[in-house]
């Protein structure tokens, strides 16, 4: 599977600022892509290069095999982070504006807009005006009038924002799906778990420069310790644990579990293995909890970015 | 271009469909006719009361007949009973004032030491009417003391009224010049509210934009420069279609205040008029006719047209200006300090209109400011009534279509950038900075 976008040494800058300083970074076809970063690294400026709401001062963006033109506007939605309506127009009226705005027809934007409006059960929604809706429905809206053009690339900023958990886990089963049937999807949050949950390919960015992307359990692996959580059932703990600091390098430990006994870090070390970790806990007790420490995404990001910093 | 279009729509539907819209468009002539009568019946009985003038005349020269009663004053012989008295009668409220003419043999002392005792100051048109009565009285003593025969002079009075004509041979009046004075004023001014109503609300309309946060899914779909010029468009429409509204609606006051005078209204609207049907008009009907007759002379079609062209591109270019404003700024109070240059050039358009053209329509002052492009909107509508060059017009309008052309590019460079900045007050440098940014 190809790349959807790639976006070639982008740079830009406002004035003497560099928003974005040679940025590169590839989006497969049929992914969810997560692009994080902290506060003002450079995400939104990027975004909106891709959406050409700006032009980058020099690099190039390839949609599709296509350099970016303005007839691609139509193959993009755009979901921001600072996003909203017109207040005093109504829901159904305002859905087919935008909608046209993207290239629909009327009645083409009118049949997807009742699936769609079915689909969340709002049709009776439609002659409301915006200020009469909660935040929570508005932003319901919102997502449709981004994703009713069917476009190729979905960028989704903080796109649960404003959504009760309910409601999230409905936009990203509906993410989701999306990228089934062949979108690709950029996602910008800062809520590391729906990373975890969302992503197949994260990009960092810190201060202007891309620190670090690729395939999410690449990164991962990159990032593996080798620690692994354990919990033990034992008469002896101390014991156990001298003798476990002998072949492995041993930290305590900091997880919930419901069983007692003896909780530990253990770092593989001189070419151990897990199993010869395991099979000497077995010998000693019952094991009650064997987990791999994987680097999370948060933990991956707060690294990465300290360490640039 | 069918994105353009679809914002134009819009924004023309938002504006139209907009209860201050159409309270505006059908209230306010009622408004304004309304606060025309209520003026005039303020003024009416503001006057209606009479003011009774007791007088004492000690220097015996005066007859009743010397002081004409009018509609709001009536004058009142007390002489009998004295100057004392007389105050008294004044102080308990019974007469408006006391007018008090002391026995002086010589007129000249006399007309220096007339005395009026009242416990208000009296309004400058009773006195006046006071004075008229005793000069008019002791002038003519003094013209019989001088053996000079009165009736003579009276006769020897002659009036000039200078008829105007221009080289096309078109006659004209001063009543003309009144009437061109009037029609370019009305026309100034309404091109001015106009701008500043719909300049304004271009302004409201990208800050609501900015401050629903609707901006930035819009520019993700439509260029801004497509976004701002389909506001102006949509809000000129807008403009226009209110514009026409009131067109009908003084179409219609016109034929029936002629009706109500009593012009036959298709005589009004044509262009000659033969002198013995004037003649006979103005025997008839005086003043109020002559002005309605002159108003029909005026080149009301070549008025239209510029006045449409004009509301136009001086919108255009004071709009766009609005739209710059209100994308640089978060919120309506922070728009104050931007407003001030767009406001002064509308305001010194009004004024020089309306202290130069009054007196001279062709002087200096007056054609620089019509040519001018910040002012000519306003400044060259008020010169057309009394006649311009073709030429001079056209210079004036090339020369705003080139500035309106370069003011646009200037602002929606502004624009663009303002409309996804938030936050922070921005300063004229900041602006300078914004419209050296590429794209």
């Amino acid at each position: 599977m190809g790349n959807l976008l790639e976006i070639n040494n982008v740079i830009k800058r406002y004035g003497d600022y560099t928003a974005l300083n040679d940025v590169s970074m590839h989006i497969p076809k049929g992914s969810v892509f997560g692009l994080l970063g902290p506060n003002g690294a450079g995400k939104t400026s990027l975004i909106r290069i891709i959406n050409q709401i700006t032009m980058p001062d020099s690099g190039e963006v390839i949609l599709d095999g296509e350099k970016l033109a303005p007839n691609h506007i139509e193959q993009i939605g755009y979901l921001p982070e600072e996003r909203g309506l017109y207040k005093s127009m109504k829901v159904g009226e305002q859905a087919l504006y935008l909608a046209q705005l993207k290239g629909m027809s009327k009645s083409e934007a009118r049949k997807k807009l009742k699936y769609w409006f079915e689909k969340f059960e709002i049709g009776d929604w439609w002659n409301k005006k915006i200020e009469e809706l909660s935040k929570g429905m508005a932003q319901k809206v919102q997502f449709i009038v981004t994703v009713l053009h069917q476009p190729k690339l979905l960028i989704f900023d903080e796109p649960f924002s404003g959504f009760d958990p309910i409601n999230a886990q409905l936009i990203a089963k509906e993410i989701l799906q999306l990228r089934d049937e062949g979108a690709t999807i950029i996602f910008s949050t800062h809520r590391m778990e729906s990373v975890e949950e969302m992503c197949d390919y994260i990009a960092l960015i810190n201060k202007s420069n891309k620190i670090l992307d690729g395939k999410l359990e690449d990164i991962k692996r990159q990032y593996r310790t080798n620690v692994f959580e354990i919990g033990l059932e034992t008469n002896n703990p101390k014991e156990i644990k001298e003798r476990l600091s002998q072949n492995f390098e041993v930290s305590p430990a900091n997880f919930r579990s419901l069983n007692d006994g003896l909780k530990l870090n253990v770092k593989l070390t001189n070419n151990n293995s897990a199993n010869d970790l395991l099979s000497f806990l077995t010998s000693n007790g019952n094991v009650n909890h064997f987990v791999e420490l994987v680097p999370s995404a948060n933990d991956i990001f707060i690294q990465t970015v300290n360490k640039t910093n | 271009m069918d994105k353009l279009k679809l914002i134009i729509q819009r924004e023309f539907i938002a504006k139209v469909k907009n209860r201050s819209f159409i309270i505006m468009t059908f209230l306010s002539p009622l408004i304004m006719i309304g606060m025309g009568f209520l003026i005039m019946f303020l003024t009416k009985q503001n006057d209606n009361k009479i003011k009774e003038i007791a007088y004492v005349d000690n220097s015996g020269i005066f007859s009743k007949s010397d002081f004409k009663d009018t509609k709001t004053i009536k004058y009142v012989e007390y002489t009998k009973l004295g100057l004392e008295e007389t105050k008294k009668k004044v102080e308990e409220g019974k007469y408006y004032g006391v007018l008090h003419l002391p026995k002086i043999d010589s007129l000249e002392s006399l007309a220096k030491s007339v005395e009026f005792f009242s416990k208000d100051t009296p309004g400058l048109s009773t006195m006046n009417n006071v004075e008229k009565n005793i000069n008019s009285k002791l002038s003519s003593l003094k013209m019989k003391q001088l053996g000079i025969n009165e009736d003579k002079i009276k006769s020897s009075k002659i009036r000039t009224d200078i008829k105007l004509l221009n080289f096309s041979g078109e006659k004209s009046s001063k009543l003309a010049s009144g009437a061109k004075v009037i029609v370019g004023s009305i026309a100034g001014y309404l091109l001015m509210i106009f701008v500043m109503v719909y300049g304004q609300s271009v302004m409201q309309s990208v800050i609501e934009e900015k401050t629903s946060r609707i901006i930035e899914v819009i520019v993700s779909s439509v260029k801004p420069f497509q976004l701002m010029l389909g506001k102006i468009v949509g809000n000129a429409s807008a403009g226009l279609l209110q514009f026409f509204i009131w067109g009908i609606l003084l179409f219609v006051g016109v034929i029936v205040g002629a009706m109500f005078l009593g012009i036959d209204s298709s005589e009004l609207f044509s262009q000659d008029m033969n002198p013995e049907q004037m003649a006979q008009m103005e025997a008839a009907l005086g003043d109020k006719a002559k002005m309605f007759v002159e108003l029909g002379k005026l080149p009301w079609l070549t008025m239209f047209f510029l006045f449409i062209f004009y509301f136009l591109a001086g919108y255009m270019l004071y709009s766009s200006l609005y739209a710059a404003v209100g994308a640089a700024v978060d919120n309506q109070t922070d728009s104050q300090q931007f407003m001030m240059p767009i406001m002064m050039p509308l305001m010194l358009a009004i004024y020089v209109g309306a202290f130069t053209v009054v007196n001279d329509a062709h002087g200096p002052v007056s054609v620089f400011f019509s040519h001018f492009p910040l002012t000519s909107p306003i400044v060259m509508l008020m010169r057309v009534p009394f006649g311009v060059a073709w030429w001079e017009i056209l210079v004036s309008m090339l020369l705003l279509v080139a500035t309106f052309a370069g003011v646009v590019w200037i602002a929606a460079k502004i624009y663009r950038v303002g409309i996804l900045m938030y936050g922070k007050k921005p300063t004229y440098k900041d602006l300078w900075k914004w419209i050296r940014y590429s794209s």
